[in-house]
Order: C-alpha cells, then sequence, then structure tokens
C-alpha cells in the first residue's frame, strides 16, 4: 500500500496543475476593492489647474470609469476603440495620463480621439501607486466614490462584451 | 521544398517511434525474436529523420526564410548569423523539436552502446524510449508545429529578443536539454527494469553512465544559464529561485540523489526500490519543469498569451507517462528483492541521509514553486513565494547535507565504525572551523549565518582531501604509485565533492561580502571599491549589428598600477526597440569588480549614473561548479563503466 | 522561453523606451539606508518575473523604492512600510510569503518532510531486519558470507 503513495502525490499535483490551467495567474485582482478611491488631486494635462480631485469623483451619482494610460503604452493604443464605444454608450470616463509628457499625451488625444469626460496628468505616477496601478493601460469602475472592479491590461473586445459591459451594467441597476 | 521535407521527416520519426514503441516491446513479452529485432533500426530511423527535420528547421533560419511562421516570428536579417542559428531552439516549437532530437539521439545511442544488454531489458528500454518520443511528435505536429507556412509571407522578420542574442544564452538550451532528456535514459531503464521485474548490479552499471553523462550535462547546463545572468543582468545576481529556474533545479537535485543511489545498487545490491523511484522521479520532474514553463499554468504579471489546449495535451501526457510509470511501481516493485542490510552507521545509511535530503529540497521547492498555484486554486488568494523563502528551506536542508557529505566517503559499507569517522574527522571538523572563525574575522564579520557557510565549504573540503589522503596513504611510500591507481569513480568522486565545497565558499563569499555602489560620475571622477581605483576616463558612440549604444571606459588601477579598462555599455535594440545594459567585469581569483553604465545626468552629457559592484569570490562559484563537472567527467571515463567490460565482470 | 515573451512585454507596456541605469538619492543616514535595502528586498518588482525592487530596472521599482525611503524617513516602522506595500497591492507584492495558518505547512515543509522521510526509512530499515532474522544462517553460509562481503568491501 505504501507504495501507491508516489503515484497518488502525483495524482494530487495533476489535480493541482489542470485547476491551474483555467486560472490566470496574470491577473492581480485589485486589493482595494470596495474601499473609497485614495484622495488625490491632479492638474490638467501641460498645465497647473486642476484637472479633477477625488472629490469630484466622490460626488458623482452614476457609475464612472478611471483609466490610467499613456502615449508611450502600446496596447493603450489597441484598446482606444473600446473606450470610445463605451463613451458612446454615455459612460463617463475619467483619463489619467501615467509618466507621460504633455505634449504626447496631446498628440495622442488628437490623432487617437478623445473617449474621456475629463483628463489629468499624474506626472510622477505616485496617485497611481495609490491606486495600486503597477502598468498602464488599467481602467477602474467606480460607483460613489467606492471602487468595484478593476481590470489591468487593455480592454480586448471579449473582455469588453463579456466581463466590463454586464458589470458595469449591473452595477448602473 | 525543404521545409517541407522537414516536416515530412518528422511525420515519419513519429511513425517510426510508434512503430518502435509497440511491436519490439510486444515481441520482448511473447518471445518473438523478430520483433525485438526491430527495435535497433527503427531507434536509428527515427534518430536519422528527426535529424533531417531539425535540420530543416535550421536552414530556414539561416536563410531566414520568412515564409515560415517559426523564422518569422522569431528572426530578423540583420541578426548574426549565430543568433539566427541559435533561433532555432530560442522559441517553443523549435525547442521541442530540440527535446526530440535529443531524445531520438540517446535512443540511438542506447541502441548502439548498449548491444551487450540483455536482449529483452534492451528491447525494453528502447520501446519506452520510443513512446515518450511519440508524445513529443504528437505534441509537435498536433498543437506546435515549426513547420507552418505563412502567406503571404513579409519581408522582414519581427527579430528575435535582444536579450537573447547572447552566445552564453545561446548554448545554454542546447546543453540544458542534454541534461534534462538524458534522464530519459535512466527512466526507460528503470521502467524496463519494472517490466521484467529484476534490479540487480549489473542493471545499475548499465545505468550509472548514463545518469552521470545527463548529470554533467545538466550541471553545465544550468550553471551555464546562472553565469549568463549574472554577467547580463548586471548587478551580481546568478539565481532568483524563478520557476523557470526551478524547473531545472529540481531534477538536478534528485539527478545528484540517483547516482548517488545507484552506486548503492551497484555495490551492496540494495536500495533497488528507491533508486527505481528515483530514476523515475528524476525525469518526471524534467518533464514536469520542462511543460508548466510552457502551458501557461505559471506565468507572471501582464502576460496575455496562455495557451489552454497546449496545456492539456501535456497535462494528459504528462498523466500517461508519469502516472502510468508510477503505478507500474506501486504494482510490480514488490518484485525487485531487497538485498543487503546494513547499520545505522554505514555509508548505506549516509547514502541514504544524502538522498532523503537531496530529495526533500527537490520536494520543498517544488511545492514552494506551485504553492501560489495551489492557493489560487483553493482560495483565490495570490501569493508569492520568493527567494526569502527558498534560501532559507534550502539553507536548512543544505546544512545536514554538507555535514553528511563530508562524513560518506570515510565510513565503511555495510557497518562503520562511528568512533573511528569522529576520532579522525573530528580533527579536520575542529580544524575547518577555526580556519572558518579566521576568514571571518579577516573578512569583517557580518552575519552568523555567513560563517557557518564558510566553515561547511571549508570543512568539506578538507574532510574530502583527509579521504583521498587516507586512502592513498599520503604519506607513506609508493604514495604516487597509489594515486595513479586509484580508480577513476573515486578520483570524480573527490573532484565532485571539493568542486561543490568550493561553490560553497563562492557563494558565501559573494553573497555576504559583496559591495555596491551608486553613483553619479562626471569625466575623470574617481572612486575606489574593493580594493580598487576605479577612474571614469569619458565615453564613446557605438554601433553595433542590430543596436546602437554608448560604451563608457573606466580604467582599474591597483596599488597606483593600471590593470584592466572596463567598457560596460549601454545599448539600444531596433527590432524590437529594447533597452540593455552589458556590464563591463573583472574578474580574478579573489574576487569579481564590476561597472555598469545609466543613463546621463544632464544634458550636457558629461555626467552619467554608474554602478560599481565587487564581489568577492565570485569566480569560486563558477570554477567550483566546473570542477564538479571536471569530477562527473573522470567517473564517466572510468573503465569499468564500460558496457561490454561490465557484463563480463558480473560473470 | 515564456520568460523573455514577458519580459518584453513588461517593456512595452511599463517602460518609457530608453529610461535605463540607476540615479537616485540614498538616504543620508547608511544606518536607514540599509534599513530600506532590506525592506526593498522583501518587496516584489511587480512587472517583472519574482525580482526584488532593489535587483529591477524597472521604473515602477524605482517609484517603489523612492517610496520605501519617503517612508522610512517620514518615520514609518518596517511592518508599516510593508504594510503600506500591501495596502496598495495585496501579500502578493511581499517575496517572502507570511507566516500565517495558510502559509503554515508551506514554512514547515522542510522539516515535515524530513520527518515523514525519516520515520519511512525506519520502519523500512527494521521491517527488512525482521525478515533477516527469521531465517539465520548456519555456519557454512556465515563463513561463505563473510568471505564474499569482505571482497566486495574492498571495491
Amino acid at each position: 500500500m505504501k507504495k501507491f503513495i508516489p503515484f497518488a502525490t502525483f495524482c494530487v499535483i495533476s489535480l493541482a496543475l489542470y485547476t491551474g490551467l483555467s486560472l490566470s495567474p496574470g491577473n492581480i485582482p485589485s486589493e482595494l476593492i470596495n474601499d473609497p478611491i485614495p484622495e488625490f488631486s491632479l492638474p490638467i494635462v501641460g498645465g497647473e489647474s486642476l484637472g479633477f480631485s477625488s472629490t469630484d469623483l466622490e460626488v458623482e451619482e452614476e457609475v464612472i470609469i478611471i483609466n490610467f494610460f499613456a502615449s508611450w503604452c502600446a496596447p493603450c493604443y489597441v484598446e482606444h476603440p473600446f473606450l470610445m464605444e463605451l463613451k458612446n454608450q454615455g459612460y463617463k470616463i475619467y483619463g489619467i495620463s501615467y509618466k507621460d509628457k504633455a505634449r504626447d499625451t496631446n498628440r495622442f488625444i488628437k490623432e487617437q480621439g478623445n473617449p474621456y469626460y475629463k483628463i489629468a496628468a499624474d506626472e510622477d505616477g505616485r496617485v497611481a501607486i495609490n491606486f495600486g496601478v503597477y502598468g498602464v493601460p488599467e481602467t477602474y469602475v467606480i460607483q460613489e466614490g467606492i471602487i468595484r472592479y478593476k481590470h489591468a491590461g487593455p480592454i480586448h473586445e471579449m473582455d469588453f462584451e463579456d466581463k466590463f459591459l454586464p458589470i458595469i451594467k449591473r452595477m448602473g441597476e | 521544398m525543404i521545409v517541407e521535407s522537414g516536416h515530412y521527416a518528422l511525420i515519419l520519426a513519429c511513425i517510426l517511434s510508434l512503430v518502435q514503441g509497440t511491436f519490439p516491446l510486444y515481441g520482448a513479452l511473447t518471445g518473438r525474436g523478430r520483433l525485438m529485432r526491430l527495435s535497433a533500426p527503427t531507434a536509428y530511423g527515427q534518430f536519422f529523420f528527426v535529424s533531417i527535420a531539425f535540420g530543416a528547421l535550421m536552414q530556414a533560419f539561416i536563410v531566414s526564410d520568412f515564409s515560415v511562421v517559426n523564422v518569422a516570428k522569431n528572426s530578423h536579417t540583420l541578426k548574426p548569423m549565430l543568433y539566427k542559428v541559435s533561433a532555432t531552439w530560442g522559441n517553443h516549437e523549435g525547442s521541442i523539436l530540440l527535446w526530440a532530437l535529443i531524445l531520438a539521439l540517446y535512443g540511438a545511442a542506447v541502441a548502439f552502446f548498449g548491444r551487450k544488454l540483455p536482449k529483452t531489458l534492451y528491447v525494453k528500454v528502447l520501446s519506452i524510449q520510443a513512446l515518450i518520443g511519440l508524445g513529443f511528435y504528437l505534441f509537435l505536429l498536433l498543437t506546435s508545429n515549426p513547420f507552418e507556412r505563412l502567406y503571404p509571407f513579409p519581408t522582414e522578420g519581427s527579430g528575435l529578443n535582444p536579450l537573447l542574442q547572447d552566445p552564453g544564452l545561446a548554448f545554454h538550451p542546447p546543453l540544458l536539454y542534454l541534461g534534462y532528456v538524458g534522464l530519459s535514459v535512466t527512466f526507460s531503464f528503470a521502467v524496463g527494469a519494472l517490466i521484467e521485474g529484476r534490479v540487480d548490479a549489473a542493471w545499475a552499471r548499465w545505468v550509472r553512465p548514463w545518469t552521470l553523462l545527463a548529470w554533467c550535462f545538466l550541471t553545465a547546463g544550468i550553471t551555464l544559464g546562472s553565469w549568463w545572468a549574472y554577467y547580463e543582468l548586471g548587478w551580481g545576481g546568478w539565481w532568483f529561485w524563478d520557476p523557470v529556474e526551478n524547473a531545472s533545479f529540481m531534477p538536478w537535485l534528485v539527478a545528484t540523489a540517483l547516482l548517488h543511489s545507484a552506486i548503492v545498487v551497484e555495490k551492496r545490491d540494495t536500495l533497488k526500490a528507491w533508486t527505481i523511484l528515483l530514476a523515475i522521479i528524476a525525469f518526471s520532474f524534467s518533464l514536469l519543469g520542462t511543460f508548466i514553463v510552457r502551458s501557461g499554468v505559471l506565468t507572471s504579471v501582464h502576460a496575455f498569451a496562455t495557451d489552454p489546449e497546449r496545456g492539456v495535451f501535456i497535462l494528459a501526457f504528462l498523466f500517461v507517462v508519469i502516472g502510468g510509470s508510477l503505478l507500474l511501481f506501486a504494482l510490480r516493485a514488490d518484485k525487485l528483492q531487497a538485498g543487503g542490510l546494513f547499520a545505522p552507521i554505514s555509508r548505506e545509511s549516509m547514502l541514504v541521509i544524502n538522498n532523503l535530503l537531496l530529495s526533500v529540497a527537490a520536494m520543498v521547492v517544488m511545492f514552494g514553486t506551485l504553492y501560489p498555484l495551489l492557493r489560487d486554486a483553493l482560495t483565490g488568494d495570490k501569493i508569492t513565494v520568493g527567494p526569502p523563502f527558498f534560501n532559507l528551506a534550502f539553507g536548512f536542508l543544505m546544512i545536514p547535507l554538507l555535514l553528511v557529505m563530508g562524513l560518506g566517503p570515510s565510513a565503511s559499507w555495510k557497518r562503520a565504525d562511528l568512533a573511528g569517522i569522529v576520532s579522525r574527522l573530528g580533527f579536520v571538523f575542529a580544524a575547518s572551523l577555526v580556519a572558518a572563525l579566521a576568514f571571518f574575522y579577516i573578512l569583517g564579520g557580518g552575519e552568523i549565518m555567513a560563517a557557518v557557510w564558510l566553515g561547511l565549504g571549508l570543512w568539506l573540503m578538507a574532510a574530502t582531501f583527509y579521504e583521498w589522503a587516507d586512502r592513498v596513504k599520503l604519506f607513506k611510500i609508493n604514495a604516487i604509485k597509489r594515486i595513479k591507481r586509484q580508480p577513476r569513480a573515486s578520483v570524480g568522486m573527490s573532484f565532485g565533492h571539493l568542486g561543490l565545497a568550493i561553490a560553497v565558499l563562492g557563494i558565501a563569499g559573494s553573497s555576504y561580502w559583496g559591495i555596491e555602489q551608486q553613483k553619479i560620475m562626471a569625466y575623470g571622477d574617481e572612486t575606489n571599491i574593493g580594493g580598487y581605483d576605479v577612474n571614469f576616463r569619458d565615453t564613446s558612440g557605438i554601433i553595433g549589428p542590430n543596436y546602437t549604444a554608448v560604451r563608457g571606459a573606466f580604467d582599474i588601477r591597483k596599488n597606483g598600477k593600471i590593470v584592466t579598462t572596463l567598457e560596460p555599455e549601454a545599448r539600444l535594440f531596433s527590432t524590437p526597440p529594447m533597452p540593455t545594459t552589458e556590464a563591463a567585469i573583472y574578474s580574478t581569483l579573489m574576487g569579481d569588480l564590476f561597472v555598469v553604465i545609466g543613463e546621463a545626468n544632464n544634458k550636457t552629457y558629461d555626467q552619467w549614473a554608474v554602478r560599481l559592484y565587487y564581489k568577492p569570490l565570485q569566480t569560486w562559484l563558477w570554477g567550483g561548479v566546473v570542477i564538479m563537472v571536471f569530477g562527473g567527467f573522470i567517473s564517466l571515463s572510468d573503465r569499468r563503466f564500460r558496457m561490454g567490460a561490465a557484463k563480463k565482470k558480473i560473470n | 522561453m515564456k520568460f523573455f515573451l514577458s519580459f518584453t512585454l513588461f517593456i512595452i507596456i511599463t517602460f518609457a523606451a530608453y529610461a535605463v541605469g540607476v540615479d537616485e538619492k540614498q538616504l543620508a543616514d547608511p544606518a536607514s539606508e540599509i534599513r530600506a535595502q532590506e525592506i526593498m528586498k522583501q518587496l516584489r518588482c511587480l512587472v517583472c518575473q519574482n525580482q526584488s525592487i532593489v535587483d529591477s530596472d524597472a521604473p515602477l521599482a524605482k517609484d517603489l523604492r523612492e517610496i520605501v525611503r519617503e517612508r522610512i524617513t517620514a518615520g514609518d516602522t518596517d511592518e508599516e512600510v510593508l504594510f503600506f506595500m500591501t495596502k496598495r497591492y495585496g501579500d502578493w507584492v511581499l517575496l517572502k510569503p507570511p507566516f500565517d495558518r495558510t502559509t503554515i505547512i508551506l514554512w514547515l515543509s522542510p522539516l515535515l518532510l524530513l520527518l515523514i522521510g525519516f520515520f519511512v526509512i525506519y520502519r523500512n530499515q527494521s521491517q527488512r531486519k525482521f525478515l533477516a532474522v527469521s531465517s539465520p544462517l548456519n555456519k557454512d553460509e556465515e563463513k561463505r558470507l563473510r568471505a564474499l562481503l569482505d571482497e566486495r568491501a574492498d571495491d
């Protein structure tokens, strides 16, 4: 009976590996889900006046979206059309340009189109760190000042239809 | 046309492996000699065809045939030829083809060198080897075809990652695979023995050389990878307990245990079940490791590509091969006659402890590597198991291991005289302790663990030397004659253990007494590190084959005399656009000095961010491992392991 | 080669294309700097494969290093600095898995496996001694046995 131990152990490991195939270990969920958004206040792109602050977001009654992006980030170009689609559907997207030069951000918006309700610049990236951002693009869904959902990486077509929209719709109800 | 021939050859190899895996095996089980005689020709044939396939793929890379998807994705016309060639195996499909090639190579080698093996065992070993190959061919042909064409095809490739454009890394996979895949031979021998229902000293004698060969290559392959990381990443790190590294380290640990276990089977005809199990587990780790890093089961942040289809195939294959062999073990291990007994203190028992420690180490590494996955599956928590855990756990196990390694060779078989050993080696132990403390204070003190590792390294070195000196009776007359007559296997053992001792000292020195400096330096600035004066002369612009770079010039002086000029570079590659740094390293026996150049500090480009490191005894790590591999090859050259000789001696 | 594929993607996502290199200010007080380095060694570079933020060239790692130094200067204890990070990134950012009820089996695994191994070996040996004792050899067999063993032990 003892001789079956290696076989049995291996079966357990296989099971773990099989389950592992359906997981996505790269997808780190946000630690801040259901927490209030961190306090911040960021300037507009390329200027000193206020872009927007956390207070502005807290007073929004509808579901809003925060999107961290940058002109130097290739996947941001890929997700851009989907952000435009979200805008067309009536959602307010607050854009935060992450560690980007003002001139480049403006060029990005001019060339690709502007899906954002308001844009602010996080030039040193500290506000992003307070959100738990570790790369761009990252998108947050906020309801009444509380972080409800985070999506790391670009919003691809499948994510858009299968994950994103249903979640937003559900929150809107 | 050549590519299609390669594809066709691959299919032929697949068919041959199917034939080789089934008909001769059936013949061996039912006594049909004609079927059994199919073994060797199919083994040679399979090797022939997979070589053609591999050659075809390599040819496609050499001529930059971008109509082949694999070449288009992984190559570029501007790449130096060496890296075009190495790109053949520097991608998923190509590396699996390399796996299959080496598997077939070993199969053909066993077919040739094992002609004097008992016929039924010979056939069984080759059949198992072929069945493993079959799995790989199917994987290639069904999910990872390297010969897929692309139309319309691009006129330029997407280029290889510049990090891979390095001689060390180019040769790392083949060397590693010669090791990994070589363990398949021991696996096939083990499963063959289980089917036969017999393991004896002759079997162990057949198995040892193949295990040694695989072990030597694996050690060299892992070390090459570490050494590459050391000089490429440029800050002195050489081991990160990364899943990919662990995937190669686990089989190494088990292979080392297997090597020692096989010795016991050969000399004392005991520990058979353990040895068979280790042989199965060693190769299982090879398979597990190779596939874990490709299936997407262990990925890292922001990786987009996971391929569940491949993952499922691999897992199914793993289950059949590993599960099947472990099941066979459970059912047939009783047939293995238990051999000689041994006392609680004896060379056998020390080897058992050695095996236990190595096996536990492998299991702990596996557990640590898979734990994030297990935790995620069970609770959804994301957690990291990083170097702090592995260093502690592995270190904990290495301490008793190093102690036992010093004692083992001095212990006699069956029953060792503990009091005698303690009295002789006790003095050696005390001397090592004193020496360690002395060096510890000379180097400037520090953590207590630093002294512990120094002590263990010196102990192993001294004990190994003492055992050798005692065996050849160094201080009596005719010592030289006795030294010359030592069997090579014993010489190999001494070198192997000595190599490890030196490596341990190297690790201790560089880890605990390493110095780092980060400064902004202007032209003409000087700094002092590790006893060297470093003067930053200037920088120049360099245009390389597929990159542009800034090269710094640093004059290194010791005691006023210039010893070398180090020229680190900060490179920018074009396709894909990617910056890298090339550290400049000055290696001496006592330590490594290295300089890394970073960004320019201001717009006038005469002040630069510079990092300097001094790592004492770093070369001892690389040197120690080289000596270990050298010891392995010496052991291998022992005439007693020649295939023919083995059979005669047992009779 | 998954590592290198991922590594390239990290660069694309998180890298301002040409920033390589280190020119950050270390803390003035050497003791504090050493403390900072020790903490940094425990924090995972989130966009690298298993590196700590001390070892990584990534810009995010540099930001996190600066934050560690800031928090130490602000008077945080080691635990508070680590908590600052885990509050934003979760336990995943710690390279050293926490020692709690769920990870205890991981931390104790070397010792546990070793003990289990010893136990199994001990059981094995005792069983075999039992088998041998139950059928002892006679005088001639003993003599032959000893002669054979002595011959082999010379190997």
